[in-house]
């Protein structure tokens, strides 16, 4: 697998992130120059205490931020310099989101939610609610296709979240505290579906200050006053560290 | 380590010889804490002495087998009842270290700090790993399940014990940035790690932590 994955291209590459908020004495340095690459079947864990950038860089890298400098490269395409259009467009297309609150629509059921971003794009309706079905079936959430959110345990409704940030081609979730509002027991089996679709293909970033959350992840990188100040490897993914080295 | 009970729990499910105790012991704590066979013979043989086990012939191999006693089986029973002792806490290479690199000329307590999380999240990481693999055997309800759940037990203890080092090393990072902060900010700033991002040499502020410790 790491072989596999060392000749593949990154689903995301961040490229020297810089993000900095004000200027002269009040700046702050949100992000100080952040190099990172997922590839598809990984899933990396950013760790940090609160205000070292982890949020930033999640938002930076699903394009609903501007960096002050720097390359955010999503499916080979750099979304600081695409147009408006071709941004949003590729928010749709390749990039899903997992929030703390789950953000599910309360007036649509569980497939209509997963279906949304499909429709969205322009596909019929009908087409969009077979992949939002397939997505729930295959994710084993098919019997909760017809409900509505507030039906939901909180843990179903992040799985729903889950189906419906990977619906269709897309293959990069941002996930950011996706456990925050739930118990253990339930976070483990959200962070496990999270898994297991990186497992079969996604790549995913996984923002979290729980470290039994974080140990789900291929790596976990540690944010400190904006900079990767560490990172943990997989056993078995040394060669994957060398081919993102010999990549930079 | 009580291998005394663990011997006893095995042998309490019937007579048993010394290998065997041996494997199904690692088999329900997966290897956790190995056991070599002399180890397994030693305990055995003070355990025999204190009239807890009994030799019981042998199988037909020709291996000798041993058997819980009456009151082997009263002492497993008060082990189970009575909580494992905490009146004196392990000594815990960790802890020692971080309070002899508090104020330490030359040393980097951050570095320190940060080494040791990568290496304690690093082995949640493989716990992690093992956990699903011992819940997907759980689940699927394939052969020797009791062991599975030990085992399953067994990792799960191990991720709670490093996660709650884990939360340690980041609580010591927090408290550390927040005692090198002199007192006005540290007021006006409640939030230690937002504080940090504005303190950029934290390790030239070490000395300071350890007087302010000391006084």
């Amino acid at each position: 697998m790491p072989e596999q994955r060392k000749s593949q291209q990154p689903v995301l590459q961040l490229d020297r992130l810089v993000r900095t908020h004000g200027s002269g004495a009040t700046e702050v340095h949100a992000l100080r120059g952040i190099d990172l690459s997922v590839f598809p079947g990984e899933l990396v864990a950013v760790m940090g205490p609160s205000g070292s950038g982890k949020s930033t860089l999640l938002t930076l890298a699903g394009g609903l931020d501007t960096p002050s400098s720097g390359r955010v490269v999503v499916e080979g395409t750099d979304i600081t310099t695409a147009s408006r259009r071709q941004l949003a467009a590729l928010r749709r297309r390749s990039i899903g989101y997992v929030f703390q609150d789950y953000n599910l629509i309360p007036a649509l059921t569980a497939a209509e939610n997963v279906a949304l971003p499909r429709e969205l794009d322009g596909i019929s309706a009908r087409k969009a609610r077979a992949s939002a079905l397939a997505a729930l079936e295959e994710m084993g959430l098919g019997q909760l296709a017809d409900r509505f959110p507030d039906e939901m345990s909180g843990g179903q409704q992040q799985r729903v979240a889950i189906a419906r940030a990977l619906v269709g081609d897309r293959r990069l979730v941002l996930a950011d505290e996706p456990t925050g509002a739930l118990d253990s027991e339930t976070g483990e089996s959200v962070l496990a579906l999270l898994r297991a679709r990186c497992d079969a293909g996604a790549a995913g970033i996984l923002v979290t200050h729980e470290p039994r959350f974080a140990a789900w992840a291929d790596r976990v990188v540690f944010l400190r006053d904006g900079s990767v100040v560490d990172e943990t490897l997989r056993s078995h993914a040394d060669s994957l560290l060398h081919g993102q080295a010999a990549g930079q | 380590m009580s291998i005394r009970h663990g011997l006893l729990a095995l042998l309490e499910r019937g007579p048993r010889y010394g290998s065997q105790l041996r494997t199904e012991f690692e088999s329900r704590t997966g290897s956790t804490w190995p056991l070599n066979v002399g180890q397994v013979y030693t305990t055995l043989a003070r355990l025999e002495r204190d009239g807890l086990v009994a030799p019981d012939g042998e199988d037909a191999a020709g291996h000798t087998l041993y058997a819980i006693t009456d009151a082997g089986r009263t002492e497993l029973f008060q082990w189970y009842e009575r909580p494992v002792d905490r009146a004196n806490p392990p000594r815990d290479e960790l802890s020692i270290k971080l309070a002899m690199a508090v104020g330490a000329p030359g040393v980097d307590i951050r570095a320190v700090i940060q080494s040791q999380r990568h290496a304690t999240i690093k082995a949640m990481q493989d716990y992690t790993r093992l956990k699903a693999t011992a819940l997907a055997a759980v689940e699927s309800g394939r052969s020797h399940e009791r062991d599975d759940v030990a085992w399953l037990l067994v990792l799960e203890q191990l991720i709670f014990q490093t996660e709650a080092e884990a939360r340690w090393l980041d609580h010591c990072e927090a408290r550390l940035v927040r005692l090198s902060l002199p007192a006005d900010r540290r007021a006006a700033e409640p939030e230690p790690p937002q504080a940090a991002a504005e303190t950029p040499a934290p390790t030239t502020t070490q000395p300071r932590t350890a007087r302010s410790r000391r006084g």
